[in-house]
């Protein structure tokens, strides 16, 4: 590829943002050249500027970012003094966008194939007729179901995997030579993330479009790029081709971000049988609406010291089921009970001190601290609240319990949740949990809104506090790295039904149910050869939805 | 949920609603101080004579069994007789069960022609509102944005009798081009009603269109920041298509709310400009009949008010559901 030119050359470019008067570097002097027909990775993780290099890549800022230096060079055309005229006939027609959210960046007014019509006509590249042909076949390439009749519905009656094919089906509407991917499998469950995998790789071969595929998850990066870029907060680390990087990665930074794939601890021995679990479900079914039941007859057991991971994807009930051990939604039949004894199911109706023993942490940190309090208030409010501490010992048992988490107190008990770091804000979800001093805990997705350097520094604290404190967590999640990491043992749920339950080394050793199954090999392999092996061992109709209707039918 | 079984649920709680309204006004029209046969006789009042008239209209009568009579007649569309036009034909020598003084026939070629100054208005301000609120949302912070907003708030803050005279003067009398009285009859021709109607129609559109435009600017821009419209400007579309095809069609439920709430005033709350106009409207019906205690055409009046109220926000309702693929075909 050396002797073609290439499509796309970025020199020193300096991006700042720019909030009330304040101007930071989101991206520091990084250079990047993209030959016709080839994938590059971006991975870097949130604030290391991988999407604003990519819509960068477009010739276009997000309001509030401004580009100071360097230079965009898109096929010879200079994107960065070429007047807003010149960058928009570019757009959609020789370079197109896949964003993050399908569901979010699809016109909920409009149905799908207007919308994918609508640059191809609106550059005069087709005309409408054509265009609408052209969609139904990308449509069936992509391997949507009813292709001809697909585009016809409107966004809210696709499911995520198909709207993220459909939207890669409206990039390829104008056949560009460029597509900026930004994270577009971050929001799916992994077996529908295989699926929009494979789809991408297959199009973007098959019309041999260049493209910039921006992500987090190295897995993921690693199947679909021929060279990576890895950025760090505005710089770049390091840039090689995908398996010289997997197999040496050269910077300390790029070895760390590896490295924490491989986080586990040891499970451990399984409770005395005859022990009483902390917290035991018999044959819970619970519902939002009367005859539509969201969990059905779940039964297991949370023993001390132990973490049982819920595992499933998005709406297979695990919140659901941790609504009623909370007592936040009563089931219609079947029993919760604490240390044996049977809890009430409404939580008006359970004592103070049973609602004491059982906390919960959030996923989103962001939404679940109230931004108008101080940090010391905050973790205060349930020190007073169960305890009955006030003045000087409160005081001391917030400073406790910020130790406890790893945070200076003196440096953080008067400051804001504004002014403090996600993972930092997760820290203090899980002080605000210990400091009714439960002896369950239930941490809902609690890492999947954090960086995995962070997520793993969340894990390991939860790991450190259980050992201390002889704590049972319910860990609800659909990332199974996480389960491999702290888990004990693990309840598989699909559609609010459990499918399969067992210790963590049993569950990731065969045979399992065929979901389990479906679940455990979708899951991305740094191993860059790992989707074509999947591919042909598989095939490409035993991937995502369809491997999950397959199985239905039987 | 079907739209059909949303509307007719709308609909019930309306008649519901409206039937509240009802108690509400005959308790509040019983409770004004003083009545017709007082209002009527003046300083010349005797008890006896009072009392006389009274009886004769059925005042006497408690007040649980007079609503009830009035209510089944409102329901059948018969209003009852105007105490004003009844006197008035007991002197020419008909009774008054006669349809002469029936306060329907009193009502009807007011509200016409009410709704022909609120339809009129209507036609020029929801346009110009619309345009103006796309193209501020589209030159957002620019001159033009600052010029549309400083002179539309200028006009809404300013007194509407106000707003009137200044167009009296630039457009009657500087530059006599409309008549400033809107003396409309029977019989006059759609052209001749149009030109009487167009200044009132003029001040009226003065006064509803900054609250439009703006809501218009306000929720187009709210939008802006979606991942949609992001998607849109990327895939290079001109920006004027970006705000008509793609934020128009998300912020229409606001802006129809706010151009139903403002129809609605155009229907109950024009009395001043129809004063300055002379213009028949219901407006001034309905001032006049507080003035002579009039008590059968007040209350038809706020009926007609609370119905088009009702009617209109329903409507707003359901045209806000037809604007929304995800309520118009659910999954």
């Amino acid at each position: 590829m050396t002797n073609t030119k290439p499509l796309l050359k970025i020199r020193d470019l300096q991006v700042d943002g720019i909030s009330d008067e304040t101007r930071s570097r989101i991206i520091n002097k990084v250079s990047l050249d993209l030959y016709p027909g080839e994938v590059l990775g971006l991975i870097g993780e949130s604030g290391a500027g991988k999407s604003t290099l990519g819509l960068a890549g477009m010739g276009f800022t997000r309001d509030g970012c401004e580009i100071v230096g360097g230079s965009i060079e898109f096929d010879g055309i200079d994107l960065v003094n070429s007047t807003v005229e010149k960058r928009r006939q570019l757009l959609g027609s020789r370079i197109a966008y896949v964003a993050q959210s399908a569901a979010a960046s699809f016109n909920p007014s409009h149905k799908i194939i207007n919308q994918h019509t609508e640059a191809p006509v609106f550059h005069r590249k087709f005309s409408r007729i054509d265009a609408e042909t052209d969609a139904i076949n990308l449509y069936r390439r992509l391997r949507l179901p009813q292709p001809e009749m697909i585009g016809f519905r409107y966004p809210h009656q696709l499911s995520g995997g198909q709207l993220q094919r459909a939207m890669t089906a409206m990039a390829m509407s104008c056949r560009p030579d460029l597509i900026i991917f930004d994270e577009p499998t971050t929001a799916l469950d992994v077996t529908t993330q295989i699926e929009v995998l494979s789809a991408i790789r297959d199009i973007v071969e098959q019309f041999s479009t260049a493209a910039i595929y921006i992500t987090h998850d190295l897995a993921v990066v690693a199947q679909m790029a021929d060279r990576i870029k890895v950025l760090l907060r505005g710089d770049e680390v390091e840039e090689n081709t995908t398996r010289a990087m997997l197999k040496s990665p050269r910077e300390s930074y790029t070895k760390s971000l590896w490295a924490v794939r491989s986080f586990e601890r040891k499970q451990k021995p399984p409770a005395k049988t005859g022990a009483t679990p902390v917290i035991s479900l018999k044959n819970v079914t619970a519902a939002y609406a009367m005859n539509d039941p969201v969990v059905c007859d779940v039964s297991f057991d949370i023993h001390a010291g132990r973490t049982v991971a819920v595992v499933g994807e998005s709406g297979s009930g695990k919140s659901t089921t941790a609504r009623c051990i909370t007592g936040l939604l009563p089931p219609l039949t079947g029993s919760i009970s604490f240390d044996g004894t049977a809890l009430q199911p409404d939580y008006r109706q359970r004592s103070n001190e049973q609602l004491r023993q059982m906390q919960m942490i959030y996923q989103m940190a962001d939404t679940a601290l109230n931004p108008r309090k101080k940090i010391g208030e905050i973790i205060g409010r349930p020190v007073e609240f169960y305890l009955g501490l006030t003045g000087r010992e409160k005081r001391r048992r917030v400073e406790e319990l910020l130790a406890q988490i790893e945070l200076e107190p003196t440096e953080f008990v008067d400051r804001y949740p504004a002014e403090i770091s996600g993972g930092q804000k997760q820290r203090i979800g899980i002080a605000r949990a210990l400091a009714a001093e439960p002896k369950f805990i239930i941490c809902d997705e609690v890492t999947s809104a954090l960086d995995q350097l962070v997520a793993e520094g969340i894990l390991r604290l939860l790991t450190d506090l259980q050992d201390k404190m002889q704590l049972s967590f319910m860990l609800i999640t659909h990332d199974l790295s996480t389960v491999r990491a702290i888990a004990d043992e693990v309840v598989v749920m699909k559609d609010g039904l459990v499918v399969e339950s067992g210790p963590k080394n049993d569950m990731f050793k065969p045979p399992h149910h065929a979901y389990t199954d479906l679940l455990l090999s979708s899951v991305p392999n740094m191993d860059p050869d790992w989707l074509d092996n999947l591919l042909a061992s598989r095939g490409v109709d035993n991937i995502g939805d369809a491997a999950i209707e397959k199985m239905n039918e039987n | 949920m079907g739209i059909l079984s949303i509307i007719l649920k709308r609909l019930g709680l309306g008649v519901l609603t409206l039937f509240l309204v009802s108690i509400i006004i005959f308790m509040a029209v019983n409770m004004l101080p003083g009545d017709f046969a007082q209002a009527l006789l003046g300083q010349a009042a005797t008890p006896e004579a009072v009392a006389a008239i009274r009886a004769d209209l059925g005042l006497d009568r408690p007040i649980a069994s007079r609503y009830f009579d009035w209510l089944i007649g409102a329901a059948r569309g018969d209003f009852g007789t105007s105490f004003a036009q009844a006197n008035f034909s007991a002197y020419v020598g008909e009774n008054s069960s006669s349809n002469y003084g029936s306060v329907a026939t009193q009502l009807a070629p007011r509200f016409a022609n009410t709704v022909f100054l609120a339809s009129v208005t209507a036609v020029i301000a929801i346009p110009i509102s619309l345009i103006i609120g796309i193209l501020a949302a589209l030159y957002r912070y620019s001159v033009f944005d600052r010029v549309a907003n400083v002179s539309t708030l200028t006009s809404i803050s300013s007194p509407e009798f106000f707003v009137a005279y200044i167009l009296i003067l630039v457009l009657a009398v500087l530059n006599p081009l409309l008549p400033s009285l809107s003396n409309i009859f029977d019989g006059m021709s759609f052209g001749e009603r149009l030109e009487k109607t167009l200044l009132p129609a003029l001040t009226l559109t003065l006064v509803v269109t900054a609250h439009m435009m703006r809501m218009t600017r306000a929720a187009i821009i709210n939008l802006l920041a979606s991942p949609y419209i992001e998607m849109a400007r990327l895939k290079g579309l001109s920006p004027f298509r970006v705000i008509v095809v793609h934020a128009l069609p998300n912020a229409l439920a606001p802006i129809i709310n706010v151009v139903a709430l403002n129809l609605a005033y155009l229907i109950t709350g024009v009395v001043v400009v129809e004063v300055v106009f002379v213009y028949p409207g219901i407006g001034q019906l309905f001032v006049d009949s507080v003035k002579i205690r009039d008590i059968p055409v007040v209350q038809a009046c706020c009926m007609v008010f609370a119905s088009a109220y009702i009617l209109l926000n329903l409507l707003a309702d359901i045209m806000a559901i037809l604007s929304n693929p995800r309520l118009r075909m659910p999954k």
